[in-house]
């Protein structure tokens, strides 16, 4: 595509796009370290990525007036405007990712150095390098304009669902195993779920990549298969 | 689900039929050929926007389907545009009466050096619209009320039109045009010369008339287009690029050239 007759405005968007850019690297930074953290209690690391996530915040506070700027400014049209409106939607969803993964690095701090928990928290591990590379997966889609890439992203969610489903009745069955286990897997339990999101929130970048290179909506919802309503009434 | 009778379908093919449909246009000045193969439908009762360039023909296009084009010696029309099914460039066709069915508004306002009164009363005398003053003086009223310009003008209609703001002149030719009863409205770039305060209520008036009238209308100004035109056509060095709901060519455009135009990519 050619440049702005207008050139600050190119240069407005890039700096958009950078933001954006940004933001992804320090969102994939914090999940992966958090959980890293989590499997090897390693609270120092734990601490870092919670302090990590206010550098998140400011980001997306910046993303929001840089856009409000440029619909003030520019009054965007065609692709900018869906390139605009993508941009806000999407820091959105990685400050969303932030506050997830931080939350699983202060659970780390609440579980603190019990042994069992290393043997526990494989499965969240494993959650968790899905997430991730959806996560990787989205961001690359979004700096390439990849739709074909976006939309095969979101298709692979359900994978995730899947996991956490199964994940979640390991747990349950570790915590009737052991009662002893209860605290540790109600905190992995929430740690799973948190990961689960992340991963809905990279699907909903997904789609918002789709919407954003070819205009058109990804329409067909996708299958639903967290089951784990249907596990909990099984178990009651 | 209810069946229609034959006359109600045929009373819902009437209002989706398309108030002008213009196909195959050409048109020429002397050897150089300013609009080529325009094929376009334009609703009843909606505003149609036309937008694009400068030179990119869409003021040509405009002047074609009233015969302004008449005019300039040089100026050559060739292929159909109907009104209502009817060609516009049948040799029976009086270019008088269809320019009070098919009126216009120009950019820079243009008054008659006359009163307020007379500038409204003009075109109803002539096309003999009244039988005697009473009736004209409603035809006045009215069409000043319909252009938004009666509150502000009734007590001086005596006044000449040219003492009138830039908008409040632009407003004055919306009420002329609307006098002789049209059922089209042709706009050409009615906003530019005006500030942003008149421009928002010619704007208003615009979206007003859209019940009563076909409206196309020629735009420099892309923000205008998307806001008060239902469709957009978009012109580029004579030929019509895309057409189509307005929402869709400014969020999603299909041609390239579009997509480069409204987002501020022309070289």
């Amino acid at each position: 595509m050619p440049d702005h007759t207008v050139t600050a405005y190119d240069e407005e968007l890039t700096a958009l796009k950078s933001r954006i850019a940004e933001m992804g690297g320090l969102a994939e930074t914090i999940v992966s370290n958090s959980v890293t953290a989590l499997v090897t209690q390693d609270l120092t690391l734990a601490q870092s990525m919670i302090e990590h996530d206010v550098r998140l915040d400011e980001l997306q506070q910046d993303v929001e007036i840089k856009l409000i700027e440029i619909i003030a400014r520019r009054q965007p049209m065609g692709s900018d405007l869906r390139e605009i409106m993508a941009a806000g939607r999407i820091a959105n969803d990685l400050e969303r990712v932030g506050d997830l993964a931080k939350n699983v690095a202060k659970r780390v701090i609440a579980i603190d150095n019990d042994l069992q928990s290393k043997k526990l928290s494989i499965g969240v591990e494993h959650i968790a390098e899905l997430a991730l590379a959806q996560l990787k997966q989205v961001l690359d889609a979004y700096t390439k304009r990849d739709a074909v890439s976006a939309r095969n992203v979101r298709e692979r969610d359900s994978e995730i669902d899947a996991i956490y489903t199964s994940l979640f009745r390991e747990l349950l069955t570790y915590m009737m195993e052991d009662p002893r286990n209860i605290t540790q897997c109600a905190h992995l339990l929430f740690c799973a779920k948190n990961i689960e999101r992340i991963g809905d929130h990279a699907t909903n970048i997904a789609e918002n990549v789709y919407w954003m290179t070819t205009g058109e909506r990804l329409a067909d919802e996708r299958p639903k298969v967290d089951e784990t309503g249907v596990t909990d009434k099984e178990n009651a | 689900m209810n069946q229609m009778t034959e006359v109600e379908q045929k009373a819902v093919e009437m209002l989706n039929e398309p108030k002008i449909v213009a196909r195959n246009v050409q048109v020429y000045y002397g050897d150089t050929h300013a609009i080529k193969d325009v094929d376009v439908d334009i609703p009843a009762q909606s505003v149609t926007a036309f937008i694009g360039p400068s030179g990119c023909g869409k003021s040509t296009f405009l002047r074609t389907l009233n015969r302004m084009n008449d005019t300039i010696d040089i100026c050559r029309v060739e292929g159909d545009i109907l009104i209502d099914g009817e060609d516009v460039y049948d040799p029976k066709v009086d270019p008088v009466q269809l320019r009070a069915k098919v009126g216009m508004v120009f950019q820079k306002p243009n008054p008659f050096p006359k009163s307020i009164y007379d500038n409204v009363a003009y075109g109803p005398r002539i096309h003999g619209l009244s039988r005697n003053k009473t009736e004209l003086d409603e035809i006045v009223t009215s069409s000043l009320q319909k252009a938004g310009l009666w509150d502000e003008v009734k007590d001086r209609l005596d006044a000449p039109g040219t003492g009138l703001s830039g908008g409040q002149q632009q407003r004055l030719c919306i009420a002329r045009a609307i006098a002789v009863n049209p059922e089209i409205i042709l706009m050409d770039e009615p906003c530019s010369a005006l500030d942003p305060i008149a421009t928002a209520k010619v704007e208003e008036l615009i979206d007003e008339l859209r019940e009563n009238y076909t409206i196309v209308i020629v735009t420099h100004s892309m923000q205008q287009a998307a806001r008060v035109s239902q469709r957009t056509a978009f012109f580029h060095l004579g030929v019509l690029v895309e057409e189509g709901p307005t929402e869709d060519i400014f969020t999603n455009p299909h041609d390239k050239r579009t997509q480069d135009y409204i987002t501020g990519r022309f070289g």
